[in-house]
Formats: structure tokens, sequence, C-alpha cells
């Protein structure tokens, strides 16, 4: 079967249509489409958050479509749970799979379905026999006997794909298999798909690597936004305009960033590794700048931002904030020096959901409000009021819970929390996921407000639009190390696009 | 044109600290061989009379019971689930033979054995509803079903007691009784560890227990019908807790309220230094009922060698956090081993 043509005039195995899911009042697909044909590599890619892994799910069976059809051979198939989808000769190899480390490769492989003897027994030397098979096949050495505790993930992949072969699946899908596998396990993986491909198997490989997925696809299809973007034989398609079309939305105006002076650096970032997560980083961002750490899910942004704040410990390089260098791994120091950081996670980790408002904002400040010892009801919360009005939170009583608040407000409070320490450094991790329009607007605001009143502020965002409205400087991590550094006039969504997915232009 | 990320590995392999602790948990049954002979050989240099008849046979019955207790337990922990409730299970249906006995003096052994498992299954029947229907930890719910049964042992017995001369001959002769000098208790123990030891080998349920406790989520993934295990789990150490408490009338002839007190404990050792993890997902029965033996032969040897019954609870109790601290250390060396290979490429 040459490239590109791919069973034209053959029926699709899987066919899904104008799929929709909504998880509450967040859209995570709203028209999610994909054809598989048999004999075919097909690449699913699109930025962070434009509803992949969700309809990865729906196939799987973990999700149930709020609406859209799914058609396995021409008939009609909407899973309720994974049992389902893997009867229906689906398959899922998930980027750092689930096995049993307790049991044995094999026992992984036929787990639930082992080959019996007499009177039920499992028929153990059959059992091995037969994952020895398959392994022989693929041309990959395991022994089935060894516990799976120890795989390297690229192994536990394969286990994995031998488990989906012996349970006779025909669509495979992969979702960002590659993300952990160094490149000698990256060329075996791609081995192993091509024969799976020449079997006649239907295999759906989603990945941010775009270079992967020239190499290995013969049709892609794009999403954007919870939508089906195109479809299109990879012959007809180059990487700018797959990133084109990843990215393609307008720029809209809610990024009001003031050119602020930049002053003196705030915070030095010097080779800064953590063995295994990020390498040599390093960047400064000045009083009065916005510097963006941008990169793809996993790049190790949230990494090297808890590092810098304590949270996680250094291996080597050094973190100096306004010329005096930091302790590792310590919170206290970062927090005495000027440093504060707003998490990605405000539910978990940026409020206590059950503590009252005035509670949360004030207690990143507690000597403020503390005498002899004991926090004074009052000051807590005049303090708290006053943080409340400075930065517009919309609540009921300051009495209230934090949950009680709307994800927008929520944000505030965290930010308020911290602002009210009046931190030298600010670092804010996904500072509007989730939170709606008007209230992302006032964050921006309120960030570009600091950074003018002198502020060091990194900010980590997905969204480009985000990064290229109110960054001054953009710092671009692949992989735990930093791939390109922009400075404001010279970024677009192309170029940062480029350097996330580990993409370098040789000529501009 | 584009060019590709380079990619490189940094971190050496870590074979050899692997294959030690691999070895170290395949052989674990072998380590405890050994150091039974480490107890055994002092013991009785120093007291020539450690390794007489009589006092091998007493080791011997006394660990059948731990044993068949244990063999229970130990499908329990495999799944990631505790049974503290065993004790007082066994107690109740000690005590539940004793009264059938009285009542119905000629009552066959089949039945009295019957009615043993069943009282026992049935306490393992709650416990297993109640771990997988109400989803309340296992650890929660058998410390609370320990108490319940035991005062419910308690109101039943009251002060009254069952004697040896109140059963018949045949029932006391199954705790006394030896063939070629072996206790008829350690020949039925030894007989039901292989028959669950080859069944938690070759059946698919069995090998269901260990998919549970290696990695719940993925057994429910798999399909695995994980709240129905868990049940059969619990009904079963019920059960074997219920025959166990038959087993322990017919050795000490007389039963009271108190009959079984603390033996949680002392399985829970035994399963523990037998190699099952306490985390669930792996260990065997052979390796709970070998654990058993290790420590009713510890307690036999100090007190030959005149140690103090308060410093075998000591030792005992410092030889089941020695082993937990040792598979944590086991997992610990593998844990970093998995994890380097996750992120090599830097």
């Amino acid at each position: 079967m040459g490239d590109g043509s791919v069973a034209e005039g053959g029926a699709p195995i899987l066919l899904l249509e104008h799929a929709t899911k909504s998880f509450g009042a967040v859209h995570a697909i709203e028209d999610g489409a994909i054809e598989l044909y048999g004999g075919e590599v097909h690449g699913l890619v699109g930025e962070n958050g434009a509803g992949k892994s969700t309809l990865v799910k729906i196939l799987a069976g973990v999700h149930r479509p709020d609406s859209g059809t799914l058609l396995v051979d021409g008939e009609e198939a909407i899973f309720d749970n994974a049992k389902q989808s893997q009867a229906a000769g689906i398959a899922i190899i998930f980027q750092e799979p689930t096995l049993f480390p307790d049991l044995s490769v094999a026992e992984n492989i036929f787990v639930g379905a082992q080959p019996l003897k007499r009177f039920r027994r499992i028929d153990g030397r059959r059992m091995r026999r037969e994952a020895a098979t398959v392994f022989d096949q693929l041309g990959v050495r395991i022994d089935p006997d060894r516990p799976a505790r120890g795989l390297s993930i690229a192994d536990q992949q394969l286990v994995e794909i031998v488990k989906a072969l012996t349970t006779n699946a025909r669509v495979i899908v992969m979702d960002e298999p590659t993300a952990a596998l160094t490149g000698a396990e990256v060329e075996r993986l791609f081995r192993i798909v091509e024969t799976l491909r020449l079997r006649g198997n239907a295999i759906l490989f989603v990945s941010h690597r775009l270079d992967e997925i020239f190499t290995l696809c013969q049709r892609v299809t794009v999403m954007r936004d919870g939508r089906h973007v195109l479809t299109q034989p990879i012959v007809e398609l180059t990487i700018p305009s797959v990133i084109r079309a990843m990215v393609g939305r307008d720029m809209d105006a809610l990024f009001p960033k003031v050119d602020a002076e930049a002053g003196r650096p705030m915070l030095r970032v010097e080779r800064l590794t953590r063995e295994g997560v990020f390498t040599d980083i390093s960047f400064e961002v000045r009083a009065g700048e916005i510097v963006a750490l941008a990169g793809l899910v996993g790049a190790g942004r949230t990494e090297v931002a808890r590092a810098i704040f304590g949270i996680d410990r250094w291996d080597a390089g050094q973190v100096e904030v306004d010329g005096r260098r930091l302790t590792a791994g310590s919170p206290t120091a970062a927090m005495a020096a000027g440093v504060a950081l707003v998490p990605e996670d405000r539910r978990q980790q940026g409020l206590v959901m059950d503590f009252s408002i005035e509670r949360n904002i004030a207690l990143a400040s507690l000597d403020r409000v503390r005498r002899a010892g004991l926090i004074r009801r009052g000051a807590e919360r005049n303090f708290a009021r006053d943080w409340a009005i400075r930065l517009q939170l919309k609540y009921g009583r300051l009495t209230d819970q934090a949950w009680t608040l709307s994800g927008g407000n929520q944000q505030k409070a965290v930010l308020a929390k911290w602002l009210a320490r009046r931190p030298q450094v600010l670092i804010v991790d996904e500072p509007t996921r989730g939170i709606d329009v008007g209230t992302k607007a006032e964050v921006h605001r309120l960030l570009s407000e600091l950074a003018a009143q002198g502020v060091a502020v990194l900010m980590i965002s997905s969204e480009l639009p985000e990064v290229l409205g109110m960054a001054d400087r953009i710092v671009v991590l692949f992989e735990g190390r930093v791939m390109r550094e922009f400075a404001r006039a010279d970024a677009t969504e192309d170029v940062i696009m480029h350097a996330a997915t580990g993409v370098i232009e040789v000529a501009a | 044109m584009t060019t590709v990320a380079e990619r490189r590995s940094v971190l050496p392999p870590r074979a050899s600290s692997h294959v030690v602790a691999e070895l170290l948990f395949r052989f674990r049954e072998l380590g405890i061989v050994l150091a039974l002979a480490l107890v055994v050989v002092p013991a009785t240099v120093d007291n020539h009379r450690f390794l007489s008849t009589t006092n091998v046979q007493q080791i011997l019955s006394s660990t059948a019971i731990i044993a068949l207790l244990a063999i229970g337990e130990t499908v329990v922990v495999i799944t990631r689930n505790v049974d503290l409730s065993v004790g007082s299970v066994l107690g109740i249906s000690a005590y539940a033979t004793g009264v059938l006995y009285v009542h119905h003096p000629h009552v066959s052994l089949l039945i009295v054995f019957l009615v043993a498992i069943a009282i026992g299954a049935a306490c393992g029947v709650v416990n297993g509803l109640i771990v997988t229907v109400a989803r309340v930890p296992s650890l929660v719910v058998t410390l609370g079903t320990l108490y319940v049964i035991r005062g419910i042992d308690g109101a039943w017995a009251g002060g009254n007691q069952v004697n040896a001369s109140m059963l018949p001959n045949s029932f006391n002769k199954i705790g006394y009784g030896t063939l070629v000098g072996v206790p008829y208790l350690a020949i039925i123990a030894i007989v039901a560890v292989g028959i669950a030891g080859y069944a938690m080998r070759s059946f698919r349920t069995a090998r269901d227990f260990y998919a549970i406790g290696s990695q719940p989520d993925a057994a429910r993934l798999a399909g695995i019908p994980v709240g129905k295990r868990v049940f059969l789990a619990f009904v079963f150490s019920g059960a074997m807790a219920g025959f166990a408490g038959a087993a322990w009338l017919s050795l000490y002839g007389s039963v009271d309220a108190i009959a079984g007190v603390g033996y949680e404990f002392q399985v829970i050792a035994a399963v523990v230094v037998g190699g099952v993890a306490i985390f669930g997902g792996s260990g065997t029965v052979l390796g709970a009922a070998l654990g058993a033996l290790l420590l009713n032969t510890i307690y036999s040897a100090l007190v030959v060698v005149n140690v103090s019954s308060f410093w075998s609870q000591a030792f005992s109790g410092g030889l089941l956090v020695g082993a937990i601290a040792f598979d944590r250390l086991i997992s610990v060396r593998v844990a970093p081993a998995l994890r380097s290979r996750r992120r090599v490429r830097v």
C-alpha cells in the first residue's frame, strides 16, 4: 500500500462523527470526528486542550459522548465501559501503561483471559509460549516470566501492545506513546507500528511531535478547541500547514500588557537541573517584566517553577533573587526572599476550600494580623477586606467558605493571598485556566499593573494568545530544556509552536 | 527544512541492585528456612530438650492453628486488605463447637467442622459486605468486628467453660493424635497449605486476587470484578478462621470467652514475615505458613532458654516491623530503577 493512498473506497473500521462531550460548563469536545481504515497509521494532533485526550477516552469507553455517532465496522457502537470497547476490538496504549507490577509479563498479557487446561486450571506453559511467540513476531526480547515491576515505560507499552494483539484488537490507539521514550526506543516502537500496519491494523497515533507524525503516518487529523479541523493525507501537508491548522485563531484584545521599563534582574535562574526532570535551565526576569514559560504539557514548566519556589530540590545550578542566592528546597527561604507562587491547581494547592474567604486571603500573611502569637479576627478581616476590594473580588460574605466563589474569583482570592505578601517575584502557573473571559481580562490587567509597579512576573501558560499578548519575553521549554527564547516582537504562534514541538527552523 | 531535537540517555543502568532485590523477593521461603535453622541450632545447644519429640509436636500443633488462619489472611492481604477479626472468629467458632457438643454429644465430626466453617464464613460475609458495598477500609471494618464478635462471644459464653470431658474422644483425638509422630493438626495444615497454594497459582479467580492487590485501578480496567473478588477473599478468610476454631478446641480441650485473643497479631506477623507484601499483590500461602512456623519456633525457643514471655512478645513485634521494613526497602530499591528509566532522555 503506497503512502497516502489508504484503502480508498473501502469502509472504515472505525468512524466517529459529530461527537460532543462536556464536563460541567467546559466543552471538551464540540465536534469530534475521526475515521480509521485498516492498514493506516493515522495521526491526531492539536494544541493542549484541543480535545485529543477526551476523544481517545471516548474510544476507550472511559467517557461516554453526550452526542454523536460511533461506528465500528459500520455498526453503531457507543461504549459504556472499557470492557465493551475492548470487545469491539479497540485497544488503547496509554502514555504510561498500567500493568500489574507483581505479576509476570505473560500474566499481564493474559490477565482475565488466561488459556486454560483441564478443570479450568491456568495453562501456564501455553500462556508463556503464546506470549513469547508474539514477542518473537515483533522482534522484541522480553522474558515472559519476569515480573512487570522494573520494566521500562517502552517495554511496558510493548506488553500492552502484545496484550492488544492477543485479544485480536484491530484498532490500536496510542496516546502520546513516545513522550517518555528514548530515541532508540522510539525507533523500535516505529518498527512495531509499521509491522502492525502491514498486518492490516488501524493505528491512531496521538502525538505532540510533528516530526514523528510526518515520519510515521499516512493521514492526519487536526483538532482545535474541541473541533475537527481537517483530515488529509500527509503528502498533502507540511509541518507549517499543520501548525497553522492547530493554532489558526484570531488574537483577541484581551491582553492589555503595558510596556514597562525593565529594571534590574530580580530573578535569575542559572543552569538549573533536576535530574530526569529538567536540565540546564537558564533565564532571568527583570523588575517590571513579564516572562512567559511556554511549552507543551510535560515540558517541565511547572517543575521549574516548583524548584524555584523550593517545593522540589534541584540537583545543580542556582537561583538568585535580587542578587542573593536561594537555598535549594526551601519554600520558607523563597518566601522570605520575596517570591510568591500561585499554583496551577487552585482547588488542591491554592486555597483551603473549607476555610472562609478571609482566612484564605490572610493565610500567607499571618504575621501581619497576629499579636503575641494569636491571630486577631478583626485584623484578619480588615486585612482580607482590603485585598478583596483591591482585586475586585465578588463574594457574598468574607466569612463564606472559599468553595462558594466562582472559578475566576477563586483565582483572584489566590492572587490576593500572595499579593498581600507584596512579592518581588511573582510566579503564576496557568493563571487563567478554566475561568471566564471577563475575569481573565481582569487577571491580565492585574498582572500587567504589578509588572508596572516593578514586580518581576514569571507566567506559565499553555494558551499561546495569552503568552503572546502578555509576555515581554518568552522562554520555550521542550522536554526539560530551554528550546528557544523570544523577545515579544519576534514571537508568533507559529515559531513558538515549532519550538514547543521540538522542531527548529533552520532558515528564518 | 527541519531538524529533530537531539535525544540522548544520561543515566547508567542500575541492573545489579535490581537483581539482588528480585532474588530476595523470589527466595523468601528459603530465607525463612535459614532463619529457622538459626533459631533451632543455638536453642538445641543451650537445651537439648528443645528438639525433644514432645516439644517439636507442640510447636507443630500450635503452628498448625496459626497456619490455618494465615492461609485465609494471606488471600485477604494479597488483595490489599487486612482481616483483623480472625482471632475473634476463631474464638466464637471454638465456643460454638463446644456448645454444639454439649447439646448434641453424638453429632458427627463432619457436621461439627461444617458448622464451624459456616460460622466463620458468616463472619466473613459481614466483613466482606461492609468492605465492598459500604466501601469502608478493611482495617477499620475488621478492627470493629474484632471487638463486636468478641463481645457477642463474651455475652454468649458468660463465665461458662466447655471442658475436654464434655467433648467426645474422637474429637479430642484430632488435637493430640499423631501419625508416625506428626500431629494430625500439622497434617491437616500441610494438606490445606498444599491445596490453597496450588489453587492460588492455578485458577483465574486466584490470579485476580494478585492483580487487584498489585494495581486496583488496572484491575478494574481489565474487567476484573474487584468487589466480588474482595468479598470472596473475606468469606474465605472467615471460613478458614471458623475451621481453625474447631481445630483449636480439639487441641486445647477447653474453651471460654477469651479463646484466640490476640491471634490476629500472630497471624499477621506470620503472613508478613512469610513474605506476603502488606500492600498486596505478592506472596504465597506456603511462605505465610513457614512464617507461622518460624514465629512459633522462636516463641518456643525463648521459653526453652528461659526468656520471659514478655520478651518473646517484644521479639515478634520487632520481627514484624523488621519484615515490613525489609519489604519497603526492597521496593524502594526497585522503584528508582524503574523511575530512572522513565525519563532517561533529557
